[in-house]
């Protein structure tokens, strides 16, 4: 297994370790959601913006520092760019972070990234100083454009928010990863470990997923799962892939069997 | 006067500042932002900032999500 050390995730100028990205939505508890985050060996997590609630007992953010995994505030739920923006700030307020994983949704059925306002809350946040790691569709346009106004990522969805549907087009991926000079990270649709593993072998810098694990029958060992496949799939990138033929062709040598 | 705090109207008293509205849902020390009427009110200006009646101030913190 290679060092992650020698092979680090450089987002904006920082250097992480994991190569997986978790999300922290639909853990059934904190005390889960720790178990699942220390089997991932991720570095980097989200977390939502909501009004306070004065009944609500523990934080994500003390699972969090726990852990020592450094806190991503996602715009989940936002459908305007106005919206995402102030959300944004106060992440930023609150959180210490001027990091954001940008997200404007157009509909609640599909969770789909409205690409006109999310192009304009990038511009408006990366004027503003933030760290815009913008989740997109799998559009190679759309991610040429969210990196012309400055993110410091893409992250292109594989398949629907939650539905685990995997990479639906792999060669849109491919075409945004051939394009990109920012790390491109595969957000959003990862059902299991393989669909990680094909991101990473697509040439995706990163994984971001939580669905997958946090809503698994045991979250903590799909953690691991994913923690490997990632790793595993990255090396398979690195390694380079033999070409697909279109007829056997034979590993053990033809001279010299017996009968001939 | 009348603020509508994380959508939910409150009575406060006049002079009233955005420190006494926060403090009416969380005595969270940290982790917590605040915005009247769409703006941003840094912690450290929260005691300075006098609401006027009518104002809206939501109070947001992180949650699970994502």
């Amino acid at each position: 297994m290679a060092n992650p050390r020698e092979d680090p995730l450089v987002i904006a100028g920082e250097a992480f370790g994991s190569r997986l990205i978790t999300g922290t939505g639909g853990a059934p508890s904190l005390a889960v959601l720790r178990d699942a985050l220390t089997a991932s060996g991720t570095e980097l997590t989200t977390v939502a913006m909501r009004r306070v609630d004065p009944s609500a007992h523990g934080s994500v953010l003390d699972v969090l520092r726990d852990c020592g995994v450094r806190v991503l505030p996602n715009t989940a739920g936002c459908f305007t760019a106005g919206e995402a923006v102030l959300t944004a700030k106060l992440a930023r307020e609150a959180l210490g972070t001027s990091w954001v994983k940008l997200e404007v949704i157009a509909d609640e059925r599909t969770l789909l990234p409205d690409p006109i306002e999310l192009v304009d809350a990038a511009e408006q946040l990366v004027a503003d100083g933030f760290t815009v790691l913008p989740y997109t569709n799998d559009d190679p346009v759309l991610a040429r454009r969210l990196e012309q106004v400055g993110c410091a990522a893409v992250m292109p969805l594989g398949s629907p928010i939650g539905s685990g549907l995997g990479i639906r087009n792999p060669h849109n991926i491919e075409l945004i990863v051939e394009a990109a000079g920012v790390p491109v990270i595969l957000d959003a649709g990862i059902g299991t470990a393989s669909d990680a593993a094909l991101a990473m072998e697509l040439g995706c810098d990163a994984v971001l997923l939580a669905t997958a694990v946090t809503r698994a029958q045991e979250p903590a060992l799909m953690a691991r799962a994913m923690r490997h496949a990632v790793a595993a799939g990255r090396l398979a990138r690195l390694a380079g892939r033999i070409p697909r033929r279109r007829y056997a062709q034979a590993s053990s040598p033809f001279e010299g069997r017996t009968g001939t | 006067m009348k603020i509508i705090v994380n959508g939910e109207p409150r009575e406060l008293p006049t002079g009233a500042t955005v420190a006494d509205a926060v403090a009416l849902v969380t005595a969270a020390p940290s982790g917590v932002a605040a915005a009247l009427n769409d703006e941003v009110v840094g912690r450290s200006r929260w005691t300075a900032t006098a609401l006027a009646d009518a104002d809206r101030l939501e109070v947001l913190t992180a949650v699970q999500g994502g």
